[in-house]
C-alpha cells in the first residue's frame, strides 16, 4: 500500500540553453525565450526584459512550437505544372527558382518596371521590401495597411502627427478613464492586455464602445453597444456636450494646436509671406508667427483678411459642434445609445479630465523657449482601431476621436495618449508619394507618403492613376498605405493598365484577406482569348501550405520565424514604447530542416542577379549577400541604418557607422535594443524641446520639427477646394460632391454609401479571436482546438424574430453573395448586428488539414459576402467599397439579411479542395523533446 | 455520462454473476457435482467476464493490481478486495460441491456475504459521487442489490422468491428513475453556483473553451432525447421485470425460464445504459450542458 | 496516499480575477506547453490536424449574464484544478496515485501508479482532470510543482507557467495559509469566492467576482454643474470664451 507521498524532483532541468528572439506569431513582436533541448525547440516563454511584453506571452506566442513543427510547412521551391488552382507542382532547386524569377523580372526592370506589382501582407520588413521595389522602379508596391487600418494611421498623422495602431499608447500608469473604440485585439495585443490589467489594478475605469461585448469590452466597466458606423455621431455629440459646458482645455488648444489660427476666406489658414502660420497674441492683439516666444494665442480673435471677417479655427469648430444637430437627443436613435448615457459619458470625461487633473513635478521647456515648472496630467485616454477605421466614414470618425482627445488636452499629457518614437512626426515630416517608374532605374522616390494637396496625387497627364491599385488618385487621395484589396481586381480588369507579374509575400489573397473571395479566385485563374492567364505571372512567398499557394506559378518557400533573420526597424514599425525607442531582430535560433530560405534574403539574391541599383555597386558587385548583411551594413542616410543599437564601435545608438558585431550584440541583449527618453522629454513630445533634441540625436529626424496639431486640416481643405472648382488640379465631375463632403477640414460624419443595400439592414462584423492569427492559426495543433469552427453570433432580438435557436442554420445574404452557417445567440450584442470570428473557415486541401477538419466543414468566412466594389448604381460606375479619403477597405460596412435555413452538414458555399504540396499531418501528437 | 459498453457489461454481468453466487452460497439450489459445475460456470463467466470487461475501461490495465491498495478510502479498491474474496471463497466452496460433493455451508455463507458486498461496493462507487446527483442516493445500492438478488434468484431457479424480488426491484427502479429526474435540480448545484455569477443575473454558457470535443465532453456529457429515454424505460422495465415475472407465473418450462433470464439480462443492460446515459455530471454545467 | 492529510503546512493555490480576465487563452496554451515538456507524460492530441481532441489542464470558458436591469455582461472564466482541501478525487482513487501533498496541499497524480480508471475525474465536480488518451493516465494541473520550487529557475520565475504568462495579470499565485499573502489579501479585499461550495470540496483556489458594471449613468448626474451650459449666459459661447481666456 502506498502510504507515502512519492519523492518528486521539483527542480528538473528546464533546458540546455535559452535563445532569445522575437515572436512572430503575430505582428505584436514580443520578446521570447526559446528553451532548447538537444538543439530542438522545447518550450517558449516571454522575455521578462523585453520592452513590449515584459515576460508575458499570449496563447499564440506560447503555441509557437506548434507553428514551428507544423506539417503544413513548405519544403522546397515549387513550380506550377497543372492549371492554377489545381495545386499541381514540381519541386525545383533554388537555382532554378531564382533563375526563373530573374528571367521574368529582369526584362521588366529594364523595360517596363510598372508591370511588376509587388505587394506584401503581414510582413514586418516594409522599409526593406519597399526599398527593393523602389530600386526595381515599379510604382506598384504597398503592404497590406490599406485594407487593414489606413484610416487610423492617416487620420492620426494628419491630425496630430501620430496615430493609435501600435504607434502610441494610453498612459497606462496614470490614466483614470480609458475609452476603447472598436478594438477586439489590436496589433498591440499584449501591451493592451497588460495595460488593462494595470488599469484594473489601480481601480480606474474602462469604457468599451463596441457593438459586441467580448474580450476587452467584456472587462470594460461600462459598455456602449453602439450601432456600427455611427461612432462619429457619438464622438461629435460628446464634443457638443463638452463645448456646451465649457469643459475643454483652452490653454492647451491655444498653445499646441491650430485652434487659434485664422481661417481665411479660401478656407486655408492665414499665413505670412514665408508660409508661417500666424495667430493673434491676446496680450497685445497683434498677429504674430505662432512660434513667437511668450505669445498667448487668442482663440476668440477675429481679423479682416481679404475683405472678409475671419474667425479662428476654434470658433469655426465650436459653431459646428454646438449645433443642436449634435445634441445627444439628435443622435441617440442612430447610434443605438440613450441620450442619458451619452451625456453621462460626456460628464465623466469632463469630471476625470478636469476634476482629477494632477501635476507631475517635472520641469520642461517648449519649442517657443518657455519653461514650465510642471506637467499637467489629464487622466483621460482613448484608443481606437479597426472598428472605427474599417468603415467608409472611418477617416473622419478617427479624426473626430482625435479632436475629442485634443479638446480635453489629453494628447501627450500625463494620463492621456502618448506617442511612441519615431512619432510624433507631422505630415510635413513624411515624404509625399512617388510613382514615376523609370526603366532600369529606381523610382523617383518612396512609393507611399502623405499628399499635402491635389498636386501630390499620382496621376498621369491624362488624369489616369499611375498605380495599379489607383492609390493617390481622386478616388482616394490620401491612400497612404496603398490599396492591396484592389490590386488583383484592377490587374484583372486591366484598369488602369495590364501588368505582367504579380509578386506577393505573406498574404493569403486567395482566401481570407480578400473581399469577394470567389471572385478573386476567378480573377487569379481567368484566361485571355489566347488561353494565357489574364495576370500572366504570379510569384508568391509563403512559409506554409495556404490557400494562396495553389494560385501561384512560382513559390518561394520561406522559413519559420525561428529560422531566419528579421529586422524590426525604426525605419518602419519598431517596438518602441512611449518612454523609449526600441528595435529588435529575429535570428535563426534553429536551422531549417527543409530546403527553404528567408524571403528577404531571396529578395537580396534576386536584386543582385537582376543588378538592381541600390543593391549593387557601380561595377555590379553585390553590396550584401543576404538579409543579415543588409540589416547590418545598409545605410539609409549616412550613419542611419535599419538597426539603431550598437553602431560604430558598438557604443553609439541611432547614428554611427555599421558595426560588424551588431547582430551579436543584439543577440546578447535578448534580441532587442532600447534607448530611453529623458524624464524631461517624456510628455508633450511634439512641442518639447528636450524631446526634439533627443530625437535628432537618435537620428529620428535631422532637425527639430515642432508643430501644431491640425484641428483644421489644410491638406483636406485643399482637396475640398479643388472639388469646389478651384485650382489647376481638378477631380472628375462624378467625384466632386463626394470629395466636397468627405474632405471636410473639420471632422464630419456621413452615412456610408448605401447604394444597393435596400432590404439588407443587419450589420455583419468580424472580430479577431485572441488565440488565432488570421489564417495561420488553423495549422497549429494547439490553437485550432480552441477555435476549430465559428458560429454566427446573432442578438437575442433577431434570434426571436427569425425563430432561431442555438445550433440552427441561417442563410445570410448580402447584395453580393450568400452563405449558410450555424448560429448562436448572444445577448451582449448590439440589437441589429451579427458577427463571427475572423478567418476561421478554411478551404479543403490547405494547411495540411485532414478531410474531417471542422474548419473546412463548419467554419466559414464572411468575405464571401463582401465585395471590393459597391453594388452598381445605374450610372455605369461601380464605386469602391472603400473610404473616399484613404481607400481603406470598408470591411465593416457590410449589411446583410438573415433567414432560417434547413440544417446543413457543411457551411455554404463549399469550395472544391485545392491540391496541396505537403502531406497531411500525423494522426496523433505526443510532443516532447526527450531528455 | 457516457454509457460505455464496458461499464454496462461489467455492472450487468457481474451483478447477475455475483447474484447467482449469493444464492449458491446460501445453498439454493443445493446442487453438487456436474450440475453444480454448470451453475458455478455460469456465475463465474458472468462475474469474471464482467470484471474483465471493466478493465477495458482502464487506461493502463496492466497496472490493475495497484487498485487493491486503497481499501481504506476507495470503494473501487474495496470492490477489488471484495470481488477477489468472493471469487476465491466461492471457488473453494464450489470446489467442495463439484469435486467432493461436500457443502461447506460456513464457507458458502461467507462467500455469499462477500458476493453481496461486492455488489454493494460496486454500487457505492456510483453512489458516493456527489458530482452525479442521480446516483447520489441510497436508492442506488438498493437498486443494484435488489437486481442482483433478483437476477441471481432467477438464474438459480428460485422462482417464487425471484418473482418477489423482481417486483421489489421494479419498485426500486421506478423510484430511482423518479427521483433521478429531479436530482440535479434538487442538488443545489447549478450554473449559478458553478460559476459564482448567479448574484449578477441569469447565467448562460457562452463560448465553450474549445470548439471540438475532449475527454470531459465525451466521458461526462451525454444527451439522451426525452422521448427516446421514456421509450427505453418502458422497454427496459418490460424486459427486466414484467416479462420475467409473467414467464415465471406460467407453468414451469425450461424454455420459459431461459427466456425469463435472457429477457432480464437484456432489460438490466438497457436499464444500465439509461443509468449512465441519463446521469448528469455537474461539470456539464460549465459547458452549459446537462 | 489516498487519504487526505488532516492539514497541510501551506495552502498553495491561485486567485483568478474575473473582473480582469480578457479570455485570451494565454494561460491555457502556456500550461499546455510547459506540461507537455515537463511533469509526467506529455499532453497528447488525437487527430490534431483533423477533428482534434487533446489534453489540457486549464480551460477558459465564458458566460453571459443577464442582470434583471440593464445590458447583458460577458465573463471569461478560466478553470483548472482548485486543489480542494476536501478533494473527492483523492479519496476515490483506488491506487493511491492521486494524493494531496502534506507540505503545500497540491493535489497531484503519481502517473506511475495510475491505472487510468477515470474515477477521480468522475469525482471532481469541476472537470479539472483529463485522462490522457495516449498515455492512459490521468492528467491534472500540478500547480507547476516543477516550477515553483525549481532552483534552476530564477526566483521570479518560480511561479506557475499560467501565472507568469497571463498578459492581463488576472492570475495570482500564493499561500492561502498565510493571511498576509497576496492571495489572502486579494481574497479578503475583493470577496474571493468558492465554486460550487455546496459540493463540499473546500477549494483552495478563489475567484474574484467581476466588479459592478455599467454604472456611469448612475455615478454621473447629467444635470449636475459638471455639464451646466455656458452658452446660455449673455454673450453666448463667445462671451464665455472671452471670459475664460482672460482667466488663463
Ligand atoms: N472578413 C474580414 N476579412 C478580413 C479582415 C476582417 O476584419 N474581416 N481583416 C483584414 C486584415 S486587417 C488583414 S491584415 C488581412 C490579413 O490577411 P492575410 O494578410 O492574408 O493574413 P494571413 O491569413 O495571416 O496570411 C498571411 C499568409 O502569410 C503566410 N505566412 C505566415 N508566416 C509566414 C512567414 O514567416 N513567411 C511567409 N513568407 N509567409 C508566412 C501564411 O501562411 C498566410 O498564407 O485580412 C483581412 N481580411
Ligand atoms: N490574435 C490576433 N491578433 C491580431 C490579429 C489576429 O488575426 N489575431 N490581427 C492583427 C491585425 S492584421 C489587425 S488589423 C488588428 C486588428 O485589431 P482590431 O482593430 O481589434 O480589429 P478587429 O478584430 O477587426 O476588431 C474590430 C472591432 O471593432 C468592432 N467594431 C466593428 N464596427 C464597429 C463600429 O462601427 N464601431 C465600434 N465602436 N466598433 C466597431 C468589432 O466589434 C470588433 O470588436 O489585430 C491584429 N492582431
Ligand atoms: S502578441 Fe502573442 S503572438 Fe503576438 S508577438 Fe506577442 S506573444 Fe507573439
Ligand atoms: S491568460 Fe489571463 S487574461 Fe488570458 S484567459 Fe488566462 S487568466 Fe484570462
Ligand atoms: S478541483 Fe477537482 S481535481 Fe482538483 S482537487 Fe478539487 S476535486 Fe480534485
Ligand atoms: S485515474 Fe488514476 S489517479 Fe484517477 S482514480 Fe484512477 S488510478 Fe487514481
Ligand atoms: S498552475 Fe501550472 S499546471 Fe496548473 S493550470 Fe497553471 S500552468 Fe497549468
Ligand atoms: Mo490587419
Amino acid at each position: 500500500m502506498t502510504t507515502h507521498q512519492p519523492v518528486l524532483d521539483t527542480s528538473p532541468k528546464v533546458s540546455d540553453e535559452i535563445r532569445r528572439t522575437t515572436c512572430y506569431m503575430c505582428a505584436c513582436r514580443c520578446g521570447i525565450n526559446v528553451h532548447m533541448k538537444q538543439g530542438k525547440v522545447a518550450y517558449i516563454e516571454g522575455n521578462r526584459d523585453h520592452p513590449v511584453n515584459k515576460g508575458v506571452l499570449c496563447a499564440k506566442g506560447s503555441a509557437g512550437i506548434m507553428q514551428h513543427n507544423a506539417p503544413s510547412r513548405l519544403r522546397k521551391p515549387l513550380k506550377r505544372v497543372g492549371p492554377r488552382g489545381s495545386g499541381e507542382y514540381r519541386e525545383i532547386s533554388w537555382d532554378e527558382a531564382i533563375s526563373t524569377a530573374v528571367g521574368w523580372l529582369a526584362p521588366l526592370h529594364e523595360t517596363a518596371p510598372h508591370k511588376l506589382a509587388f505587394f506584401t501582407g503581414r510582413d514586418q520588413s516594409q522599409s526593406f521590401t519597399s526599398y527593393w521595389a523602389q530600386n526595381f522602379g515599379t510604382p506598384n508596391y504597398a503592404a497590406h495597411g490599406g485594407f487593414c487600418s489606413v484610416n487610423m494611421a492617416t487620420a492620426g498623422i494628419y491630425t496630430m502627427g501620430g496615430a493609435f495602431w501600435e504607434f502610441g499608447q494610453p498612459d497606462w500608469e496614470h490614466t483614470k478613464l480609458l475609452l476603447l473604440f472598436g478594438v477586439a485585439e489590436d496589433h498591440d495585443s499584449n501591451p493592451i492586455k497588460m495595460g488593462l490589467g494595470r488599469i484594473k489594478e489601480r481601480g480606474a475605469r474602462v469604457v468599451g464602445v463596441n457593438p459586441i461585448r467580448t474580450g476587452y469590452n467584456a472587462v470594460a466597466d461600462d459598455w456602449y453597444g453602439i450601432t456600427p458606423g455611427t461612432d462619429g455621431l457619438l464622438v461629435m455629440s460628446l464634443i457638443h456636450c463638452l463645448l456646451k459646458a465649457g469643459k475643454v482645455d483652452l490653454d492647451y488648444l491655444a498653445r499646441w494646436t491650430n485652434a487659434p489660427a485664422l481661417v481665411a476666406p479660401d478656407g486655408l489658414l492665414h499665413r505670412d509671406e514665408n508660409d508661417k502660420l500666424l495667430v493673434v497674441d491676446r496680450a497685445d492683439g497683434v498677429l504674430k508667427p505662432f512660434d513667437t516666444k511668450g505669445i498667448r494665442p487668442d482663440l476668440a480673435a477675429t481679423r479682416d483678411i481679404d475683405g472678409a471677417t475671419c474667425r479662428t479655427v476654434f470658433q469655426h469648430l465650436s459653431e459646428r459642434y454646438l449645433s443642436s444637430d449634435h445634441a445627444p437627443e439628435a443622435v441617440a436613435e442612430r447610434t443605438g445609445l440613450s441620450a442619458k448615457r451619452i451625456r453621462a459619458l460626456a460628464g465623466e470625461l469632463a469630471r476625470v479630465a478636469f476634476d482629477e487633473a494632477f501635476e507631475i513635478n517635472q520641469p520642461w521647456t517648449d519649442f517657443r523657449g518657455e519653461t514650465h515648472a510642471t506637467m499637467t496630467g489629464r487622466p483621460v485616454a482613448m484608443h481606437a482601431m479597426r472598428g472605427v477605421s474599417a468603415h467608409a466614414n472611418g477617416f473622419q470618425t478617427c479624426r473626430a476621436i482625435h479632436l475629442l482627445q485634443i479638446l480635453l488636452g489629453t494628447v501627450e499629457a500625463p494620463g492621456g495618449f502618448r506617442f511612441k518614437p519615431p512619432y510624433p512626426k507631422p505630415v510635413e515630416g513624411h515624404p509625399t508619394p512617388h510613382g514615376q517608374g523609370r526603366p532600369g532605374r529606381p523610382l523617383d522616390g518612396p512609393h507611399l507618403g502623405f499628399p499635402r494637396g491635389p498636386e501630390d496625387l499620382l496621376l498621369d497627364d491624362a488624369g489616369n492613376p499611375k498605380r495599379i491599385d489607383k492609390a493617390f488618385s481622386w478616388e482616394n487621395p490620401l491612400s497612404a498605405h496603398g490599396l492591396m484589396h484592389m490590386v488583383i481586381s484592377n490587374a484583372h480588369a486591366g484598369d488602369p493598365y495590364r501588368i505582367d507579374t504579380l509578386m506577393m509575400y505573406m498574404a493569403n489573397m486567395a482566401w481570407n484577406s480578400s473581399m469577394n473571395t470567389r471572385g478573386v479566385i476567378d480573377m487569379l485563374t481567368a484566361r485571355n482569348d489566347d488561353g494565357g492567364y489574364v495576370i500572366p505571372r504570379i510569384i508568391y512567398s509563403d512559409a506554409y501550405s495556404s490557400e494562396m499557394v495553389a494560385y501561384a506559378d512560382l513559390i518561394l518557400p520561406d522559413t519559420t520565424y525561428l529560422e531566419r533573420h528579421d529586422c524590426i526597424s525604426l525605419l518602419d514599425r519598431p517596438i518602441c514604447e512611449a518612454d523609449a525607442a526600441a528595435d529588435a531582430i529575429r535570428w535563426p535560433v534553429v536551422e531549417p530542416d527543409r530546403d527553404v530560405r528567408g524571403f528577404q534574403s531571396v529578395l537580396v539574391q534576386l536584386a543582385n542577379r537582376i543588378g538592381l541599383p541600390g543593391f549593387v555597386e557601380s561595377d555590379g558587385t553585390p553590396k550584401w549577400t543576404d538579409y543579415a548583411d543588409y540589416m547590418v551594413n545598409h545605410e539609409r542616410r549616412p550613419g542611419v541604418g535599419p538597426l539603431m543599437g550598437w553602431r560604430g564601435e558598438g557604443d553609439s545608438t541611432g547614428r554611427g557607422a555599421p558595426n560588424p558585431q551588431q547582430l551579436n550584440r543584439y543577440i546578447e541583449n535578448g534580441g532587442f535594443c532600447t534607448h530611453h527618453i529623458p524624464d524631461t522629454a517624456q510628455y508633450y513630445k511634439p512641442w518639447n524641446a528636450g524631446y526634439q533634441d533627443w530625437a535628432v540625436n537618435l537620428g529620428l529626424y535631422d532637425s527639430p520639427q515642432p508643430y501644431l496639431f491640425s484641428l483644421w486640416s489644410e491638406p483636406l481643405r485643399r482637396f475640398q477646394r479643388a472639388a469646389e472648382g478651384h485650382g489647376p488640379h481638378q477631380p472628375p465631375d462624378h467625384l466632386r460632391e463626394r470629395l466636397k463632403s468627405a474632405m471636410d477640414p473639420l471632422p464630419v460624419w456621413y452615412e456610408t454609401d448605401q447604394t444597393g443595400n435596400d432590404g439588407f439592414t443587419v450589420n455583419a462584423l468580424t472580430q479577431r479571436p485572441m488565440a488565432m492569427y488570421h489564417s495561420w492559426g488553423s495549422q497549429n495543433a494547439w490553437l485550432r482546438q480552441l477555435h476549430g469552427h465559428n458560429p454566427l453570433y446573432v442578438p437575442t432580438k433577431l434570434m426571436r424574430q427569425h425563430g432561431l435557436q442555438d445550433g440552427d442554420w441561417a442563410r445570410v445574404t448580402s447584395p453580393h453573395g450568400e452563405i449558410t452557417v450555424p448560429v448562436m445567440e448572444m445577448a451582449a450584442l448590439n440589437d441589429n448586428t451579427v458577427w463571427t470570428w475572423n478567418a476561421i473557415g478554411k478551404r479543403k486541401g490547405a494547411w495540411a488539414l485532414h478531410d474531417n477538419a471542422p474548419e473546412t466543414a463548419k467554419g466559414f468566412l464572411l468575405n464571401h459576402l463582401i465585395h471590393e466594389l459597391l453594388p452598381p448604381r445605374g450610372d455605369g460606375l461601380r464605386w469602391a467599397n472603400s473610404d473616399p479619403v484613404t481607400g481603406q477597405a470598408a470591411w465593416f460596412d457590410l449589411k446583410v439579411r438573415i433567414e432560417k435555413a434547413p440544417p446543413q452538414t457543411e457551411s455554404q458555399p463549399v469550395f472544391p479542395p485545392t491540391g496541396s504540396p505537403v502531406p497531411d499531418g500525423p494522426s496523433e501528437l505526443v510532443w516532447k523533446v526527450a531528455d | 455520462m457516457h454509457p460505455a459498453p464496458s461499464v454496462i457489461i461489467f455492472t450487468t454481468c457481474s451483478g447477475l454473476g455475483f447474484g447467482l453466487l449469493i444464492w449458491l452460497g446460501l445453498g439454493y439450489p443445493a446442487v453438487t457435482g456436474w450440475v453444480a459445475f454448470a451453475f458455478f460456470t455460469i456465475a463465474y463467466v458472468l462475474a469474471v467476464g464482467g470484471l474483465l470487461a471493466s478493465t477495458f475501461h482502464l487506461g493502463r490495465p496492466e497496472r490493475a493490481p495497484k487498485a487493491f491498495t486503497q481499501w481504506r478510502t476507495s470503494w473501487l479498491s474495496r470492490e477489488a478486495w471484495c470481488s477477489l474474496a468472493a471469487l476465491l471463497t466461492m471457488a473453494l466452496y464450489g470446489g467442495g460441491l463439484v469435486f467432493l460433493d461436500t457443502r461447506w455451508s460456513g464457507l458458502g455463507l461467507l462467500g455469499a456475504a462477500a458476493s453481496l458486498a461486492t455488489v454493494l461496493t460496486t454500487s457505492m462507487i456510483y453512489t458516493q459521487l456527489r458530482t452525479v446527483p442521480r446516483w447520489h442516493t441510497p436508492l442506488t445500492p438498493a437498486l443494484f442489490l435488489s437486481l442482483s438478488l433478483a437476477g441471481g434468484a432467477l438464474l438459480a431457479g428460485q422462482t417464487v422468491i425471484a418473482i418477489w424480488l423482481l417486483a421489489f426491484s421494479g419498485i426500486v427502479q421506478i423510484a430511482h428513475w423518479m427521483r433521478g429526474d429531479g436530482a440535479l435540480n434538487a442538488s443545489g448545484t447549478n450554473i449559478a453556483s458553478a460559476t459564482g455569477l448567479g448574484n449578477i443575473g441569469t447565467v448562460r454558457a457562452f463560448e465553450p473553451p474549445h470548439t471540438g470535443t475532449n475527454y470531459l465532453l465525451s466521458e461526462f456529457v451525454y444527451v439522451v432525447g426525452r422521448k427516446h429515454a421514456a421509450k427505453l424505460r418502458v422497454i427496459s422495465f418490460a424486459l427486466m421485470i414484467a416479462l420475467p415475472i409473467a414467464l415465471l407465473l406460467l407453468p414451469f418450462n425450461h424454455l420459459f425460464a431461459a427466456l425469463a433470464v435472457l429477457s432480464h439480462l437484456v432489460g438490466v443492460a438497457a436499464s444500465r445504459w439509461l443509468f449512465f446515459a441519463q446521469a448528469e455530471h455537474v461539470l456539464g454545467l460549465y459547458y452549459g450542458k446537462r | 496516499m489516498t487519504q487526505l492529510p488532516e492539514k497541510t503546512d501551506r495552502k498553495l493555490g491561485l486567485v483568478i480575477d474575473l473582473d480582469t480576465c480578457v479570455g485570451c487563452h494565454a494561460c491555457v496554451i502556456s500550461c499546455k506547453g510547459w506540461n507537455t515538456e515537463n511533469y509526467g507524460a506529455p499532453l497528447s492530441d488525437q487527430d490534431p490536424y483533423g477533428d482534434a481532441s487533446g489534453t489540457f489542464l486549464n480551460r477558459v470558458h465564458s458566460y453571459e449574464v443577464q442582470p434583471e436591469q440593464g445590458v447583458a455582461q460577458l465573463i471569461h472564466f478560466p478553470k483548472s484544478c482548485l486543489h480542494c482541501q476536501d478533494a473527492p478525487c483523492v479519496t476515490v482513487c483506488p491506487t493511491g496515485a492521486s494524493y494531496k501533498r502534506v507540505e503545500d496541499g497540491i493535489v497531484l497524480v503519481n502517473e506511475s501508479d495510475c491505472i487510468g480508471c477515470g474515477l477521480c475525474a468522475w469525482a471532481c465536480p469541476y472537470g479539472a482532470r483529463e485522462l490522457d488518451q495516449a498515455a492512459g493516465v490521468m492528467k491534472k494541473c500540478t500547480l507547476c510543482v516543477d516550477r515553483i520550487y525549481n532552483d534552476t529557475l530564477p526566483q521570479e520565475d518560480r511561479v506557475p507557467a499560467c501565472v507568469r504568462t497571463c498578459p492581463a495579470g488576472a492570475r495570482h499565485f500564493g499561500d492561502f495559509a498565510d493571511p498576509d499573502s497576496n492571495v489572502s489579501r486579494l481574497t479578503a479585499e475583493r470577496g474571493g469566492m468558492d465554486l460550487m461550495p455546496e459540493q463540499g470540496t473546500a477549494p483552495v483556489n478563489k475567484y474574484l467576482p467581476p466588479r459592478p458594471k455599467d454604472q456611469i449613468a448612475k455615478d454621473i448626474d447629467v444635470l449636475a454643474p459638471l455639464l451646466a451650459p455656458v452658452d446660455e449666459n449673455p454673450g453666448g459661447f463667445l462671451g464665455w470664451l472671452d471670459k475664460a481666456l482672460e482667466k488663463l
